[in-house]
C-alpha cells in the first residue's frame, strides 16, 4: 500500500515538473488521451477509419524519418519496405492461414530481409545517388514481380479475402492506434539512444564518426532494418486493414508522401512526422467535398508552408513556445525570464 | 532484319529524348544543387500548351511549339524565383517543394483537360519504308531535331562564355563565385535553360505519345536512372546513359513483346548493376565531400 501511495506521488511531482512546464510535453500528453479517448465520443466509421489509417501512415512515416531523417541516408523507395510488409503479410495469411498476430511480424521480417538486399548495395552510395538509386527498387519489384507473376501476387488487382485484424471497428482502431503509440515510442528512444547519437553522427560527418573507430556500415545497416521493421508492421497493418494488398502499397506516390508529411512536419524528431500525418491526413480526408481539388490544395499547403517554415511545422511550432537555457541546455517555456533549473537568464 | 531496325529507331528515339531531359537535369543540379524533380512536369506543362494551343486557339503547330516553349520557360524561372530560390539552402525542403510543384502542375492539368487520354497530330504526316518497316516522318523529325538542339547545346557550353560559367560553377561553386560569377543570377538562367530544354523535349514528344497528366512520372524515373547512371553532372554520362537505357527499353519491348511491363525494371536493374561497379556512375566524378 505504501509503495504504490510512493509510486503515486512519485508520478504526481513528475507530471507536476517535469509535463506540465513544458508545453510540447502537454501536448504530447493531450495527444495520447485524444488517440486513446477518441472512440467514446465519436463511433463515425468513416472517423474511425480516418484515424487508423492515418495511425498507420504516422508509423511509415515515423520510420522514413528514422532511417533518412537520422542517418541521413536519404530513402525515396521507402514504400518498398511498406509494400513487402504488406504482400508478404497478405500471401502468409491467405496461403499459409497465418492469423494477423503472426503474419504482421513475420510481413516485418520478410521487410527487413528487403532493407538488407537493399541497404548492403546502397552502401556504397551516398546523398543523391543513394536517393535516385533507392527510387528504382520499389519499381522493379512492381513491374518485375508482382506484374510478372499474376498467379501468386493477383497481378494488377492485388491479393484480396485477407484476414480481418479483429471482428469490430473499435478492435481494429485500438490494435492500431496502440501499436501506433507504442512503435513510436520505441522509435523515439531508439533515437534518443546511444545508437541515436551515432545515426546523428553519421549524417553530420560520417568520416569523423569512421575516424573515432564506429563501424558506420554496420551501423548504417541497422538503420536500414529498423526502418524496413517498423514500415513492414505499418505495411501489414494496411494489408489487414484495408483487406486488399495491391500494387499501389508499392507506389512511386507513398514514397514521396513519406517524404513530404516528415519533411512536412520536422526531418530528425518523429514527432515530427507523426504530428503531420495527423495534421494532413484527416485534413485531405475531411476535404472530400471539394474532390477534384483536394490533392492541388494538398500540394499548395505543403509549398507555402514550406517557404516560411523549411525546417518543418512542429520543428518551428516548438521553437516559437520553447527556449533551450544557453547554460544547462534544459528546455523552458518562452515565457520565463530564466531558467527553471539554474536560473540563468534566457535571453 | 525489319526487328533490327525496329529497335534501332525505337531507341534511337527514346535515347534522344532521355538525353534531353537528363542534360537539362544535369545542369541544374550542377550549377544550383538542385533535384528538380518537377523537372519532367514542365515536360507535360509544354505537351499539353501546344494541344491547347493547336486544338483552341488554332494556331499551326510550329507556333504553338515555340509558344510552348517560352511560356514554360518562363514558368519555370517564376517557379525557381517565388518557391525554390527562398529555400535553397534546405536540401530536404527543396525536394519536396519541387514533388509538389510537380503534383500541383498535375492537378492543374487535370482540372483544365481532364484525366482522359489526348493525342496530337503529327506535325509532318506520312512514312517511308525502309527494309520492310514503316519509318514515320514525325520520328525522324523528332531525332533530327533532338540532335539538332543537343548540338547547338553543346556549342553553347564548351564556346561561350556563359557556357563556361555554368560548367566552372557546377565544378566549385565557391571559387567561380570568388571569379566575380554572379551565382544566384546564373542559377536562374541556368534553372530557365533545363526547363526550356525540357519544354522542348515535350514540344518534340507530343506527337509520338500520348498525353495524361500522369504522363510526368515514368520518363522522370528514367531520366534519374539516366543521371544517375552517367554520373551526376556529368554531361557526357548522362548522353551515353540516355542511349544506353533507351536501347535497353527498346530490345526488351521488341524481342520480348509479352513482357514489356519489363522494361522499366531492366532499365533500372542496368543502372543498379553499374552502380555496384562504379559507386560514380559510368563518367562521374567522386565529389570530394562538401561540408
Amino acid at each position: 500500500m505504501k509503495l504504490i501511495l510512493f509510486y503515486l506521488r512519485k508520478l504526481i511531482t513528475i507530471i507536476k515538473n517535469e509535463v506540465l512546464t513544458l508545453p510540447s510535453r502537454v501536448a504530447v500528453v493531450l495527444f495520447f488521451f485524444f488517440i486513446l479517448l477518441l472512440p467514446l465520443f465519436t463511433d463515425d466509421t468513416y472517423i474511425l477509419r480516418v484515424f487508423t489509417l492515418a495511425s498507420i501512415f504516422a508509423i511509415f512515416a515515423a520510420s522514413w524519418d528514422l532511417l533518412s531523417g537520422y542517418t541521413g541516408q536519404m530513402n525515396f523507395g521507402h514504400a518498398l519496405f511498406f509494400g513487402v510488409g504488406a504482400y508478404s503479410a497478405a500471401l502468409f495469411n491467405v496461403h499459409a492461414h497465418i492469423p494477423p498476430w503472426a503474419s504482421i511480424p513475420l510481413g516485418a521480417l520478410v521487410a527487413v530481409g528487403a532493407g538488407l538486399i537493399v541497404g548492403i548495395p546502397s552502401l556504397r552510395l551516398k546523398g543523391t545517388y543513394l536517393a535516385l538509386t533507392t527510387l528504382a527498387f520499389p519499381i522493379i519489384l512492381l513491374q518485375g514481380v508482382v506484374f510478372a507473376f499474376p498467379d501468386f501476387t493477383g497481378g494488377e488487382l492485388g491479393i484480396s479475402g485477407i484476414a480481418k485484424l479483429s471482428p469490430t471497428r473499435f478492435g481494429d482502431y485500438y490494435i492500431v492506434s496502440v501499436l501506433m503509440l507504442g512503435l513510436c515510442m520505441i522509435m523515439w528512444k531508439i533515437t534518443d539512444s546511444d545508437t541515436g547519437i551515432i545515426f546523428h553522427a553519421i549524417r553530420e560527418d560520417e568520416i569523423a564518426v569512421r575516424a573515432s573507430g564506429v563501424n558506420t556500415t554496420r551501423y548504417k545497416l541497422l538503420a536500414f532494418s529498423l526502418s524496413g521493421f517498423f514500415a513492414g508492421v505499418a505495411g501489414g497493418l494496411y494489408a489487414h486493414f484495408m483487406r486488399i494488398a495491391g500494387p499501389s502499397t508499392l507506389d512511386v506516390s507513398l514514397s514521396f508522401q513519406a517524404v513530404i508529411w516528415t519533411i512536412f512536419g520536422g526531418v530528425v524528431t518523429i514527432y515530427g512526422p507523426v504530428a503531420a500525418v495527423f495534421l494532413l491526413y484527416p485534413l485531405l480526408e475531411f476535404m472530400h467535398f471539394a474532390q477534384e481539388y483536394r490533392m492541388l490544395m494538398f500540394a499548395v499547403i505543403v509549398l507555402i508552408s514550406l517557404l516560411y517554415m523549411p525546417d518543418g511545422l512542429f520543428k518551428w511550432l516548438r521553437e516559437k513556445i520553447e527556449k533551450e537555457c544557453p547554460r544547462c541546455k534544459v528546455r523552458n517555456i518562452a515565457m520565463r525570464s530564466t531558467c527553471r533549473i539554474c536560473t540563468a537568464p534566457l535571453d | 532484319m525489319s526487328l533490327v531496325i525496329d529497335i534501332i529507331i525505337s531507341g534511337l528515339i527514346s535515347g534522344s529524348i532521355f538525353a534531353l531531359l537528363a542534360i537539362g537535369f544535369s545542369l541544374i543540379f550542377g550549377v544550383a544543387r538542385i533535384v528538380n524533380i518537377s523537372h519532367t512536369a514542365f515536360f507535360m506543362v509544354a505537351a499539353y500548351c501546344i494541344y491547347a494551343a493547336t486544338n483552341y486557339l488554332g494556331l499551326n503547330p510550329f507556333a504553338a511549339m515555340i509558344i510552348a516553349i517560352v511560356l514554360v520557360t518562363l514558368l519555370g524561372m517564376i517557379c525557381y524565383k517565388l518557391f525554390i530560390n527562398a529555400i535553397r539552402e534546405h536540401e530536404g525542403a527543396v525536394l519536396i517543394a519541387t514533388i509538389a510543384l510537380g503534383m500541383i502542375f498535375q492537378e492543374i492539368m487535370t482540372l483544365i483537360f481532364g484525366s482522359s487520354f489526348i493525342s496530337v497530330p503529327a506535325l509532318i504526316e506520312g512514312y517511308f519504308v525502309l527494309l520492310g518497316v514503316k519509318v514515320f516522318y514525325q520520328q525522324l523529325l523528332t531525332f533530327g531535331a533532338a540532335m539538332f538542339v543537343l548540338a547547338i547545346l553543346m556549342l553553347f557550353l564548351f564556346k561561350t562564355k556563359l557556357g563556361l560559367a555554368i560548367r566552372s560553377t557546377a565544378q566549385d561553386r565557391e571559387v567561380a563565385n570568388l571569379m566575380g560569377i554572379n551565382e544566384a543570377w546564373l542559377a536562374m538562367v541556368t534553372m530557365g535553360i533545363s526547363v526550356g530544354l525540357a519544354a522542348f523535349t515535350g514540344a518534340i514528344v507530343v506527337p509520338l505519345t500520348i498525353l495524361e497528366p500522369n504522363m510526368w512520372l515514368p520518363p522522370m524515373i528514367m531520366m534519374m536512372a539516366v543521371v544517375v547512371l552517367g554520373g551526376l553532372g556529368s554531361l557526357k554520362g548522362s548522353f551515353v546513359g540516355a542511349y544506353i537505357l533507351g536501347f535497353a527499353e527498346a530490345l526488351v519491348v521488341f524481342l520480348a513483346p509479352m513482357g514489356s511491363f519489363l522494361k522499366g525494371p531492366v532499365a533500372l536493374s542496368i543502372m543498379i548493376l553499374v552502380l555496384l561497379i562504379r559507386p560514380e556512375g559510368l563518367f562521374g566524378v567522386y565529389f570530394e565531400e562538401e561540408r
